[in-house]
């Protein structure tokens, strides 16, 4: 190893630092959380019926797997969030890219986006719930409409960046304007389109937790609000859990998805 | 002969009167064809400008632009484009780059690799084919850029400063690469440069645009026999002749100094 001491090694911005200390910097910190977490209960620092010792949130999740709600929960919620993620996605993307590509789709959508942009979705939904119910559909609309017009936005901003000389080179090499469209636009869009997804895909399980915190029969916000009423703190515990760890495993998906589809952005690195 | 044809073009940009620029005034400018022509001027006077009008990515505010018979109104693909900033496709590798312009105009599949081929072979790059544009330097991404260029087999060749951006030695090997790959093709070229040196080594005709409004002031056959080596650079020959583009230049950016 280097002569270098420990405040030039670490402590110089953006310097690379060996993988071994990236990873047991990450444990350190959470395992110090834990540790903090089970001293203070353990010890009868705080009481249990206030926050609940580690061991009590796992007899709480083995209990709602064993007995099968915690699964339904999940599945409830998943769909919600999938769905409702899914339609805007879809809707979204398009717009996005030819609101950003044609001058004309931008001046004639950005005043009612920006304005539907800045409306929060949470003070829809008493008026969604008037008229849909409470049932999935109101869930999905809460997503869908949390998530439509902050992707248009910025998926519109990812293709008003793509630069103009691209689309000049090609109509030199012979591309129509629809080959432009469809052979450089999108393209050069995707890898920004794919980090507002997974963004978005962010604030989504907020709007759907929120959804379900006011109004629901089943799913992870209601679990939580369930045990909140049973004052079951374990419980509500377990919810932000698995809510968490979806969250995790949705994040570490955008990620390999990236590097499946746009494997230029990871060659030599 | 299908020549291209500047007929007292002017070129302004901006609505209003007042804050209007105007690039080009009252140009005339014709290469005829298999010429390799070079335009060298002070930056900022309307080269890009003039060699847009060519590619049909702008307009002449006044005055015809024709390529043959034809008036340019548009680009296509016979005048192909190799611009400064190479605007490779970065999600393509350098072969699939090459094709692009093929795969456009639906040619089929084996003809467009094999073509394709071809020309990442006569830049040197075959190793590279598999590459992506961002593992490249910036002589590979040119060398890529001149290639897709070629690979759409255009009448005439438009280069924008191609080798502005590159280290001095990489661009003496580029223009070397450039003379050996034209000497094959025979191409119209109209290639735009502020370096004198590179108009002389490259061109049989160098033209010279004054300070904006760009006009031209001088046209310079260039009579160096060709194959042309970097030897030729310090010959009697070429050395007059850049004394000469040099004292009309030096006059006109004393003029682009004193404007901006
Ligand atoms: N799209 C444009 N809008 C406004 N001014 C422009 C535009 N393009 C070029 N110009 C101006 O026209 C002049 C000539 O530009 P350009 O042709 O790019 O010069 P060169 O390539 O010789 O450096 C410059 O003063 C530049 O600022
Ligand atoms: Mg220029």
């Amino acid at each position: 190893m280097s002569t270098m001491s420990f405040l030039d090694r670490y402590l110089t911005p953006k310097l690379a630092i060996p993988r071994k200390t990236e990873f047991g910097a990450g444990i350190l910190v959470s395992g110090t959380i834990l540790a903090c977490w089970a001293i203070a209960t353990y010890t009868g620092f705080v009481t249990r019926d206030f926050l609940p010792a580690p061991s009590d949130v796992w007899n709480s999740f083995v209990e709602k797997v064993s007995n099968g709600s915690l699964q339904k929960h999940i599945g409830v919620s998943l769909t919600e969030i999938y769905l409702g993620f899914f339609l805007s996605s879809v809707i979204a993307i398009p717009i996005g890219i030819f609101m950003g590509g044609f001058k004309i789709v931008q001046a004639a959508l950005e005043p009612v986006v920006n304005f539907m942009r800045y409306l929060p979705v949470t003070s829809l939904i008493p008026l969604l719930i008037l008229w849909i119910g409470i049932g999935l559909e109101e869930k999905v609309a809460v997503i869908f409409l949390g998530t439509f017009f902050q992707q248009i936005v910025m998926v519109s901003d990812v293709a008003r960046g793509v630069h103009a000389d691209l689309f000049n080179v090609s109509y030199t090499l012979g591309a129509t304007r629809g080959q432009i469209v469809s052979r450089v636009l999108v393209p050069a869009t995707l890898s920004g389109v794919l980090d507002t997804l997974r963004v978005t895909m962010g604030w989504a399980w907020t709007f759907l937790v929120v959804a379900e915190l006011v109004a629901a029969s089943s799913g992870l916000g209601y679990m939580i609000l369930q045990s909140m009423r049973g004052l079951d703190p374990a419980g509500i515990f377990v919810g932000i859990f698995v809510i968490g760890f979806l969250g995790l495993i949705t994040d570490m998906a955008f990620k390999w998805i990236k590097r499946l589809v746009l494997p230029w952005e990871y060659v030599g690195k | 002969m299908t020549e291209v044809r500047l007929e007292n073009v002017s070129v302004r940009f901006g609505e209003s009167k007042a804050t209007q620029i105007t690039a080009l005034e009252n140009l005339d400018l014709v290469i005829p064809e298999q010429q390799f022509a070079v335009i060298v001027g002070p930056s900022g006077c309307g080269k890009s400008s003039c060699l847009d009008l060519v590619a049909g990515l702008n307009r002449a505010t006044e005055g015809k632009t024709l390529f043959g018979d034809t008036l340019i109104e548009k680009p296509g693909p016979e005048r192909g484009m190799v611009p400064q900033n190479y605007s490779l496709f970065p999600w393509l590798t350098v072969q699939k780059n090459v094709e692009f312009g093929l795969a456009l105009n639906n040619t089929s599949k084996a003809e467009r690799e094999e073509r394709a081929a071809n020309y990442v072979e006569a830049v040197g790059l075959t190793k590279f084919r598999d590459s992506y544009p961002s593992q490249l330097s910036g002589g590979m991404k040119q060398r890529v850029a001149i290639a897709r260029a070629l690979a759409v087999d255009p009448e005439v060749l438009l280069m924008d400063e191609p080798f502005g951006a590159l280290d001095s030695q990489t661009r003496s090997v580029m223009q070397e690469l450039l003379l050996k790959i034209w000497q094959k093709e025979r191409k119209t070229v109209l290639f735009i440069t502020h370096d004198i040196d590179e108009a002389l080594f490259l061109g049989d005709v160098v033209y010279v645009m004054s300070a904006r409004p760009g006009r031209i002031i001088d046209t310079i056959p260039v009579n160096i026999k060709r194959p042309r080596d970097y030897t030729v650079t310090t010959s009697a020959g070429f050395v007059k002749l850049k004394r000469r583009i040099m004292s009309s230049l030096h006059d006109e950016v004393d003029k682009a100094l004193a404007i901006s």
